[in-house]
């Protein structure tokens, strides 16, 4: 792929931004790592050698009874009794971290929340689940989220932006009051009732907080169009009788992706933080999930178990911080009047 | 005798203020910026439009194309009415009636190559053509403009600003259309470039029969290469007729004042 001229300018203005660069890295890092989370966390096995066989318990279910064992169910491999039958005939691979976000650890010294160990390398919450296999799920599931609802409110804002900037008038005015209405619809209790009615799960809090977060993009996309409807090429586009939709997406769509980049790591972080709000006021994600927000409130909980609060504020700001330093250092690379060294 | 291809009859074009509500009994303000100007033109002929800023030159040429509404009046087109023909006839009367602009860079977009700059108004008219035959039409008409057909990726702000017409110019020619409007299409180059353009045109005319409708507020260039003249004055006719006779025997004295606003070359000889 080539890059134009422009775009190579862009990218190099992007890169010479030390500290935006390197949250990027820093970030495209860890979520790359968090998208691995099976293989980092797992209670089960990477790698089983039994019998000459070879094993892998985290892609394919093996019964008890594959092992020697008594039952037809899914083998328990932090069983002692099937470790034992394994370990006799073969050998198995450990994760670096030995526990899922949801394995209950039945074998702690202290009673939960257990402080960090060479166990435990954050300690465990409450319910004696590790920390830092809570984090890394955490930590990949607000990161999709974020990105999926960032990616289909830009859809759809983009759309509706682009719609009443580039037809004005009457749809204009209209779709203007309209979103005045609807954003003074309160999120918040939208959900409160919702969690009343339904188990809120991963796309029902997307769907619900889509229902208002596109209302960002629509002013962007609006005002660039509304201002490059009559610049001179498009008049021409039109007197040449291309069609309307297609004058929107070739000749306006790129005047608007500028605004409409810039405005994406900042309403994915916004994304991020609305999500964890929800799990801390405990409208999130079903209880049991691994979430920041829910850790959070364990934090809130359990004062006297301080890794928990300081876990989660850390992973949160850190996160949060490089998606801003990414946002800062594009917004620069982008803007036009920005001269750099 | 020629075929007349386009009469104008009676045309007006009112611009409404932008104030939104209006009581039942307030009458809305607007601009009359064509006032009842009615012309004929004919095939290969070349009409010029002159007036000064403002006298609603380009509001007449963009009502002919149906890119703003009419108040009143009737344009035929080869015969047929163009204010009764919706959306889809339009479509194809806009294949036989082109425009070049004022401004040659502003009228191209900066994001997409000449290539497809001139391509367009093929690829929208005629969705199913092959993509080499269309860039074989690109690189004969790019020819036929005077530019080097391996330009063909390069960007509109790489070309000067005559390039950049030419590429209007091209750009207008590929449907081979009868008409082309040419609003302005010379006013913001250069007097040395003005004259490479307006030859161009005029050769173009001749080879390919075409009929133009020349939009100016230079008298010298519509003198140059207009069979008529329309002459403009806050939106109404106040002389229309030869471009010989109108130059040589002005009857209006807004034309009088026009002519005698142009300058020359050389005082002395007057």
């Amino acid at each position: 792929m080539t890059l134009s001229p422009l775009n190579k300018r862009r990218l190099d203005n992007f890169k010479s931004n030390k500290r935006g660069w390197y949250s990027f890295l820093i970030f495209t890092l860890l979520f790359l790592a968090s998208i691995f989370a099976d293989f980092l966390a797992n209670e089960k096995p990477l790698l089983i050698k039994y019998e000459n066989q070879i094993y892998l318990p985290i892609i394919n279910k093996y019964a008890e009874t594959t092992f020697g064992g008594d039952f037809e169910t899914e083998a328990d491999y932090r069983d002692p009794y099937v470790k034992n039958l394994i370990n006799n005939n073969g050998w198995m691979i450990w994760p670096i971290i030995p526990y899922s976000y949801d394995t209950i650890i039945r074998d702690l010294a202290v009673p939960a929340p257990a402080p960090p160990s060479k166990k435990n390398w954050l300690g465990t919450d409450d319910q004696a689940r590790d920390v830092l296999a809570r984090l890394i799920y955490g930590f990949r599931i607000s990161i999709l989220f974020g990105f999926t609802l960032t990616f289909f409110s830009m859809l759809i804002g983009v759309s509706a932006g682009a719609i009443q900037g580039y037809f004005g008038g009457k749809i204009d005015l209209f779709f203007q009051r309209f979103m005045e209405i609807w954003s003074a619809i309160p999120t918040l209790y939208v959900l409160i009732i919702l969690a009343s009615i339904v188990q809120p799960n991963f796309w029902w809090l997307l769907a619900i907080l889509l229902l208002f977060s596109w209302m960002g993009y629509v002013g962007v996309v609006r005002a660039e169009f509304l201002r490059a409807r009559n610049l001179d090429y498009v008049r021409a586009a039109r007197a040449l009788g291309v069609s309307n939709y297609k004058i929107m997406f070739r000749h306006l769509l790129p005047n608007a992706t500028v605004a409409t980049i810039t405005f994406l790591p900042f309403s994915l972080s916004a994304s991020v933080t609305a999500l964890s709000g929800l799990d801390f006021l405990g409208f999130g994600l079903p209880p049991g999930s691994a979430s920041l927000g829910e850790m959070v409130n364990q934090g809130r909980n359990n004062l006297q178990a301080p890794w928990l609060g300081l876990t989660s504020f850390f992973t949160l700001g850190l996160m949060l911080g490089l998606l801003v330093f990414v946002g800062e250092a594009i917004r620069d690379a982008l803007d036009p009047r920005k001269t750099f060294v | 005798m020629k075929n007349k291809i386009l009469s104008v009859h009676n045309i007006k074009v009112h611009f409404f203020s932008n104030k939104q509500f209006y009581f039942p009994w307030q009458k809305r303000e607007f601009i009359k910026a064509v006032d009842d100007v009615s012309f004929d033109l004919f095939e290969g002929e070349t009409l010029g439009i002159v007036g000064e800023t403002g006298c609603g030159k380009s509001s007449l040429a963009r009502a002919i194309i149906k890119m703003i509404p009419i108040a009143s009046g009737k344009i035929m087109w080869m015969g047929e009415d163009l204010s009764a023909y919706n959306k889809t006839k339009m479509q194809k009367i806009r294949r036989e009636i082109q425009m070049i602009f004022q401004d040659p860079l502003a009228s191209l977009n900066p994001r997409m190559n000449i290539g497809e700059i001139i391509a367009e108004p093929l690829r929208t008219h005629y969705p199913k053509i092959a993509k080499n035959i269309i860039k074989d039409q690109v690189k004969e008409m790019m020819k036929k403009v005077g530019l080097l057909p391996n330009l063909i990726n390069r960007y509109p702000h790489e070309f000067s600003g005559g390039q950049c017409q030419r590429i209007g110019i091209a750009r207008a020619l590929i449907l081979k259309p009868k008409l082309i409007i040419c609003d302005e299409p010379v006013s913001a180059l250069d007097v040395s470039i003005q004259a490479q353009v307006i030859n161009l045109l005029k050769d173009l005319q001749k080879d390919l029969k075409l009929s133009l409708i020349f939009i100016t507020h230079d008298l010298s260039i519509a003198k140059h290469i207009a069979d008529n003249i329309l002459v403009l004055y806050f939106g109404k006719t106040v002389e229309m007729g030869l471009s010989k006779e109108l130059f040589n025997n002005p009857r209006h004295s807004y034309t009088k004042k026009l002519i005698s606003s142009v300058p020359i070359p050389e005082p002395r000889l007057r």
